[in-house]
């Protein structure tokens, strides 16, 4: 450990304890909303307070840590929280989704496959599904205490009526287990399939609004929809730019003011892996080519 | 079927009161009311502000336990229940399918950031209707029915008149085709030439679906238009029950005589 100072990864025991239970409560109830005591991070929030402290509790001198954000594992929150876990916890960090045993994670689940044995932890900023059509917390939980979902399905009418298809992208509503209707935080829906019977366990935190909740390995998560309007994955029609997949999620880049843009895998990890295993995009760099300026 | 089924039980009643009570400390909101509504039948509860009126139709409509007293409904299996034994979850259930609640101010009862369309259908979203093109279509019918054009099925209620808020909620509860509707002063704050038409589309709507309701309201007139049977309240005492023209055009008590002379004439 670099930090004495520190308790093993910055909280300390009984802080853990307490977000061990809240986490066990979560697993047991799969995509009910658990309170706990949410601390203070050294961090804002919105920056993960709240999948840090999921990641303090659960983490072990033995796991292998990966970070992302958007995807990405060079951003400045993933860096930030990849450091401060190997400085406060001393853990091994990588970039490889396969070898990591913890992957903390915003807005993304990796393109590899998860595999069992694996936790993933999402950042959440709102947990609440209902939130904007329900302000009111104290009847949003009696909804979900009585199953009584219509409510959620109001939205996805508004999307169909205003916009002729379901247009919410991201933070798209799923049933878990046949039970509570979750808000699996802002990925975009293009990986809400992947949360379906996955074999890793879920975690996700929501450190302002004091909730965690769990999709155990195994467990069903049905995206909502309509007989007429069934879910469907949305994705950028453009194979990556740089390592040529075509059937991974991709961001938008703007590279002029002249409308120039290109598509490049949001999973940084996987995009490299496959750039290394040979494959090539449209604007894949040739290696140790200066440029000549005229 | 159904047809049949709640033809045979006319002759029993579908909501009843017994002996229903309401304090607040020393404060007597409402005491000793008893009735029973039959299906079919259009029951006014009329009386000054602060005689109790709205406390009662909270009591009847079970979101305010009683302090005294029961509130009974025949649920649709026939069989009469005690609200107050109801689960939460039955209560609720009840509320959004058998039931309506008409309120005075509409943006109490509306949603008023989403659509027309979506507010009529959400009854039919939450008791698991799952094709959108069903649902809209269900939805459009309905704002036909209640005389609000179709074109508007996507604007929000906000974006409404006070009349046309009016007509969207009570499509937005009858969708469900209840038995028994609520109206607390359902044409409370209306001009009164979109208080004739209300009145008009309301007296259609109660009997072709053939709906039992219990509407409180202070205006003798919407009494006289929509109701079979009045009750008069006062001091949160029923002190004259009868037929509404009975009542209304030979009150026997001195406060009905002074309710039913205070009428400006037209």
């Amino acid at each position: 450990m670099n930090a004495p100072a520190y308790n093993f990864a910055y909280l300390d025991e009984q802080t853990k304890r307490m977000i061990r239970r809240a986490i066990l409560k979560a697993i047991a109830i799969p995509g009910y909303q658990v309170p706990f005591a949410s601390r203070e991070m050294p961090m804002p929030y919105g920056w993960g307070t709240g999948g840090v402290q999921v990641t303090a509790a659960i983490l072990g001198p033995q796991d292998v840590l990966k970070v992302i954000d958007q995807g990405s594992d060079d951003t400045t929150n993933a860096i930030s929280i990849r450091k401060f876990f190997g400085k406060t916890a001393g853990v091994a960090t990588t970039t490889a989704t396969n070898d990591a045993t913890v992957i903390q994670t915003r807005h993304r689940i990796p393109e590899a496959p998860l595999h069992g044995g694996q936790i993933l932890v999402y950042q959440v900023p709102i947990p609440e599904p209902l939130r904007f059509l329900e302000p009111r917390e104290t009847e949003t939980r009696r909804m979900h205490a009585l199953g009584e979902y219509g409510l959620m399905h109001v939205k996805l009418y508004e999307d169909i009526a205003r916009f002729g298809h379901i247009a919410t992208s991201y933070a798209y509503p799923v049933k878990v287990n046949a039970r509570y209707v979750m808000d699996p935080s802002p990925t975009p829906k293009f990986d809400n399939p992947k949360m379906d019977n996955c074999p890793a366990l879920q975690l996700f935190g929501a450190g302002r609004e004091k909730r965690i909740y769990a999709i155990p390995p195994h467990t069903s998560v049905v995206s909502l929809d309509f007989e007429d309007h069934p879910f469907t994955r949305y994705r950028f029609d453009a194979p990556c730019a740089l390592c040529g997949a075509g059937d991974s999620y991709l961001d938008e880049i703007v590279t002029d003011d002249k409308g120039g843009r290109m598509f490049v895998c949001s999973d940084t990890d996987y995009c490299e892996g496959r750039q290394s295993a040979g494959h090539r995009g449209s604007e894949s760099a040739v290696p140790h080519k200066e440029r000549a300026h005229g | 079927m159904a047809e049949h089924v709640s033809a045979a039980n006319d002759d029993q009643p579908l909501l009843v009161a017994d002996s229903l009570g309401k304090t607040y400390g020393r404060l007597t909101a409402c005491r000793d009311v008893s009735f029973a509504l039959y299906p079919g039948e259009v029951l006014a509860v009329v009386g000054e502000s602060g005689s109790g009126k709205s406390t009662l139709l909270q009591l009847l409509s079970a979101q305010l336990a009683p302090s005294a007293g029961r509130v009974s409904y025949r649920m649709r299996d026939g069989v009469l229940r005690d609200l107050a034994a109801l689960g939460e979850a039955e209560r609720r259930f009840l509320f959004r399918t058998d039931w309506g609640f008409v309120h005075q101010d509409p943006a109490q009862g509306l949603r008023m950031a989403v659509s027309a369309g979506a507010n009529v259908g959400e009854r039919l979203m939450a008791v698991g209707w799952n094709h959108y093109g069903r649902i809209r279509d269900t939805a459009s019918s309905w704002l036909e029915r209640v005389e609000i054009d179709t074109d508007r099925i996507d604007d929000a209620p906000r974006t409404y008149s006070g009349g046309m808020r009016q007509r969207l909620q009570i499509a937005r509860n009858l969708v469900t085709e209840p038995r028994l509707v609520f109206m607390d002063e359902p044409t409370g704050g209306l001009d009164v030439s979109v208080q004739a038409r209300l009145l008009d589309l309301m007296r259609n709507l109660v009997s072709e679906l053939g709906l039992a309701a219990i509407v409180v309201t202070h205006d003798l007139a919407v009494a006289r238009l929509l109701s079979h049977r009045v009750m008069v309240m006062k001091g949160g005492r029923v002190i004259e029950t009868g037929l509404t023209d009975q009542v209304l055009d030979d009150p026997r008590e001195p406060y009905t005589q002074l309710l039913v002379s205070s009428i400006l004439p037209a």
